[in-house]
């Protein structure tokens, strides 16, 4: 079984300018990823799917993830001319000051492939690919042309998390019913309101059936003390 | 979103023309079979299209189980997810368990002592012996013999599952499993009430086949029906019995060598034609095999301990990283991944569901088939809702 | 011959109908409910709180850490801590749970409270017919409901239940021994203090400090502290010793 960086050679070699990143993994189980970018993907896929040498005709999983958009603050040096009063007599000084900055780094969905071989019986080749971000662009292309068994996954991950494949041929929604707004696995997602009997309430939960009894939105189940 | 055609003429490139047209004239009869139907292994919904009684299209519609079982697994430490896993195929919690453990036990790379692999050995393939005599008894079921065969396999099942319970303290949610080894140490007693029952086995599997499998109504009903080729079903990421009745030699047990697998000698039952005949004289013989992996390794359990002494139960937080561990299920590839951050419950946790997958070929299976021969194609799919759902 | 088939699958049907009246092997069913199967020792289904002694709310070993509540996977165990503390079946006085509620309805017998309990004091029942007619109240078990005497446990997990015992009679066993063993040191300290106190008073007097060093030295003798330290606070003590004295005397000047 070639490592990864073997693989990202030949996939170089076949497809140039394919733009295939490796994203290490840090725990200890080296299942090193590949992350592609999804103009070329569909065409490094078409050749890990037909080299004869690597022939990942089995596609295993298909996983989405989300990740939220970061708060990064970090402190930075800033030289900046100030005007102080040095001996009684006014001044311009540059002063360096240590100061916070923070900005936001858009989250984004992510999709995760792993990729065996039933013909040469290795793997797993994992790989990867980013949307723009998590509200309009979140298009990517489809894996459904080339493995079968991507038809029910990704309308899944679209179903839960709100990716768009394009170029699925039957994108609706899989586990929730066709109506339903909202993607229920995305981590800002918020339960629907029905906290009506929460005897052993903890937490989070605790918060939403307290708020839930004392808006008399609906009925609430109380139940007497028995000592 | 628009269909493309074929883009590269590559034998399995997306085709979506319908295989079957229909003949005669006026208009095509919609039948919804589900979510309440006795042969639909759960609450499962089909809708088919028919043309008299042949289908000339079936939707399946998922979702009326959807327990938000990967949700809750991100909300749950690592541990408190194990009874979790019970509940996906609730027909072989064991292996559920061994699966789920397996990725955790990659995650944080912990080794596991050998009299645990044993156990957790005889507890798969116990559970394998189980599942596939409870999915043959079901199939049969559907086919209109009412039952018998079906108590017949829940009778060596009721054995099986009387052993977990004295083991495991419960017969379908064990919860045994932990990551480093077994919660706990089964006695001498148990393993002697494991070789009795195993010695009643293989009586079992030959009363089973003489039952059934010369029955001339089974062979006929069965034989030619839901003929999956292997292409496709390598394609389709097909994998478990439904795989090999069509004929690809793919066992992860086999590929993989996980736990201790590699120390014990059994065949891999192939299939010919990839119709439900194969698939279910897949079953049997695999039934057999398993009986004689159990055999090999009720003899050799040795003793030691059964939990890896350098295991955490409370306080656990694995490094950030990520791992994906799969197991050869009952029902197919079962995999688990998961991707942590360094907290004590997990980032991402998801279950590869096999049944789901072994789902995405029911259509091309059952077109043009009668319709009574949906339950049959179904069936011999063998999938639990739990796990298609989750 | 066609139906041979079908005809070999009537015989194994009729054997095993025929058997089932002659070998016990054959008939796997029980009459359910006057006849019932014993459950396997290790079978579980709901929890309870074990308690040791006849009194239930003495006896109670809980002594509401809430490990259980923070491990419980669906979360359905509800404690809230008492504020003030009751001497436990050995007589130390511990906190117990006011509140102790779990709702059985979500409860999932999972075990995983059993396995995290450092005291032994939850462990799983095996009654399973527990049906009731109120379905929100009727399956939430409170204290009371759930505390179970130390012999039902040993009626229902004889093995467990055994070692179960053993282990906290080994741990109280340690626990006297360490006891023990610091009231032999203190003891000890203690002596060693006297002793230096003995060497001490005939350096007392020249001081000034007749009654108070005298008053001072009891207490010195029960802690066991080397006398160094006390020295500071003797005139403290002789100050508020000599307080009441004068105060009499200035009244009487005045």
């Amino acid at each position: 079984m070639k490592s990864v960086e073997e693989i990202k050679t030949a996939i170089e070699a076949a497809v140039p300018g394919a733009g295939v990143k490796i994203i290490p993994n840090p725990g200890p189980s080296a299942q090193h990823s590949l992350q592609l970018d999804p103009r070329t993907a569909i065409d490094v896929v078409r050749f890990l799917r037909d080299d004869p040498e690597l022939a990942l005709d089995f596609l295993s999983n298909v996983t989405g993830v989300d990740y939220l958009d970061k708060e990064v603050s970090e402190k930075v040096k800033v030289t900046r001319p100030v005007t102080k009063t040095v001996d009684g007599v006014e001044q311009t000084v540059e002063e360096t000051v240590e100061e916070t900055r923070k900005h936001t780094e858009p989250g984004y969905l992510e999709v995760v492939y792993h990729l065996f071989s039933m013909a040469g019986k290795h793997g797993p080749v994992i790989l990867r690919m980013r949307t723009g971000n998590r509200t309009d662009q979140v298009e990517l292309p489809s894996f459904t042309p080339l493995w079968r068994s991507a038809e029910f996954q990704e309308r899944e991950v679209f179903d839960l998390f709100g990716v768009v494949f394009s170029g699925h041929p039957d994108l609706r929604r899989l586990l929730m019913w066709d109506g339903f707004k909202d993607h229920p696995m995305r981590r800002d997602y918020k339960e629907p309101d029905d906290f009506e009997y929460e005897p052993t309430a903890h937490d989070e939960v605790l918060a939403r059936a307290k708020e839930h009894q004392a808006s008399g939105r609906g009925p609430t189940v109380t139940v007497e003390a028995k000592q | 979103m628009k269909t493309p055609a074929t883009t590269s003429g590559h034998a399995l490139d997306w085709n979506r023309p319908p295989v079957f047209e229909a003949e005669g004239e006026g208009e095509l009869l919609e039948v919804s079979m589900g979510p309440h139907h006795p042969s639909t292994h759960g609450v499962f919904r089909m809708d088919v299209a028919l043309d008299g009684e042949r289908v000339v299209r079936l939707k399946p519609v998922f979702g009326y189980l959807h327990r938000n079982h990967e949700q809750l697994g991100q909300s749950q430490s690592y541990l408190g997810n194990m009874p979790y896993t019970d509940r996906l195929d609730y027909f072989c919690s064991m292996t559920n368990n061994w699966a789920y453990a397996l990725a955790v036990e990659k995650l944080v790379g912990q080794a596991v002592p050998e009299r645990a692999e044993y156990i957790r050995v005889i507890l798969a393939e116990l559970t394998r012996v189980q599942n596939h005599a409870s999915a043959i008894g079901f199939l049969i079921q559907e086919m209109g013999a009412s039952g018998t065969p079906l108590m017949y396999a829940f009778r060596e099942r009721e054995k099986i599952l009387d052993l977990f319970e004295s083991l495991s303290g419960s017969r379908m949610m064990c919860n045994y499993m932990r990551f480093g080894g077994c919660r706990v140490d089964p006695s001498p007693a148990w393993l002697d009430a494991t070789r009795k029952v195993v010695a009643g086995l293989p009586k079992f599997v030959d009363e089973f086949e003489a039952l059934l499998s010369s029955n001339e109504i089974l062979m006929a009903r069965t034989q030619g029906v839901g003929v999956l080729r292997p292409d496709l079903a390598v394609n389709a990421g097909i994998t478990g019995p439904m795989l090999r009745g069509s004929g690809v030699n793919y066992d992860i047990r086999k590929v993989d060598y996980y736990g201790i697998y590699d120390r014990f000698k059994f065949l891999v039952p192939l299939g010919d034609h990839g119709d439900v005949f194969d698939r279910y004289m897949v079953r049997v013989l695999e039934m057999r095999e398993s009986i004689g992996i159990l055999e090999q390794a009720l003899k050799e359990v040795p003793a030691g301990p059964i939990m890896d002494s350098k295991a955490k139960i409370r306080g656990f937080r694995p490094k950030p990283g990520e791992a994906y561990g799969r197991i050869e299920a009952p029902k197919g590839e079962l995999g688990f991944y998961l991707i942590s951050d360094g907290s004590p419950n997990p980032y991402r946790y998801r279950v590869r569901p096999p049944s789901l997958i072994n789902l995405t070929v029911l259509e091309d299976m059952c077109l043009g088939q009668n319709v009574a021969d949906v339950v049959l194609i179904f069936g011999s799919v063998d999938i639990v809702l739990g796990e298609v759902d989750r | 011959m066609l139906g041979e088939g079908i005809l070999k699958g009537l015989a194994e049907t009729a054997k095993n109908f025929a058997g089932s009246f002659v070998s016990k092997e054959r008939l796997t069913t029980v009459e359910y409910p006057e006849e019932r199967l014993p459950l396997p020792e290790a079978s579980r289904n709901f929890p309870f709180l074990v308690y040791d002694g006849p009194d239930w709310e003495k006896g109670l070993r809980c002594v509401a850490c809430q490990i259980c509540e923070k491990e419980c996977p669906p979360k359905c165990i509800y404690i809230e801590k008492s504020k003030d503390k009751k001497p436990d079946f050995v007589g130390k006085p511990q906190i117990y749970p006011a509140k102790f509620d779990i709702d059985i309805s979500v409860c999932m017998s999972c075990q995983i409270c059993v396995e995290v309990c450092p005291f032994e004091a939850i462990k799983m029942d095996n009654e399973f017919e527990l049906s009731t007619v109120d379905r929100f109240g009727g399956l939430l078990l409170d204290r009371q409901q759930l505390a179970k005497s130390n012999e039902y446990y040993h009626k229902v997990h004889p093995t467990e239940a055994t070692q179960v015992d053993a282990r906290l009679a080994e741990e109280k066993a340690k626990a006297e021994a360490k006891a023990k063993a610091d009231a032999a040191a203190k003891a000890k300290a203690a002596a060693d203090a006297a002793a230096k106190a003995a060497a001490a008073p005939p350096k007392a007097p020249e001081g000034g400090t007749g009654t108070p060093t005298s008053a001072a030295a009891k207490p010195r003798d029960t802690e066991p502290q080397p006398a160094a330290p006390t020295k500071p606070s003797d005139p403290a003590k002789a100050a508020s010793q000599s307080e009441p004295k004068g105060e009499p005397r200035k009244e009487g000047g005045d």
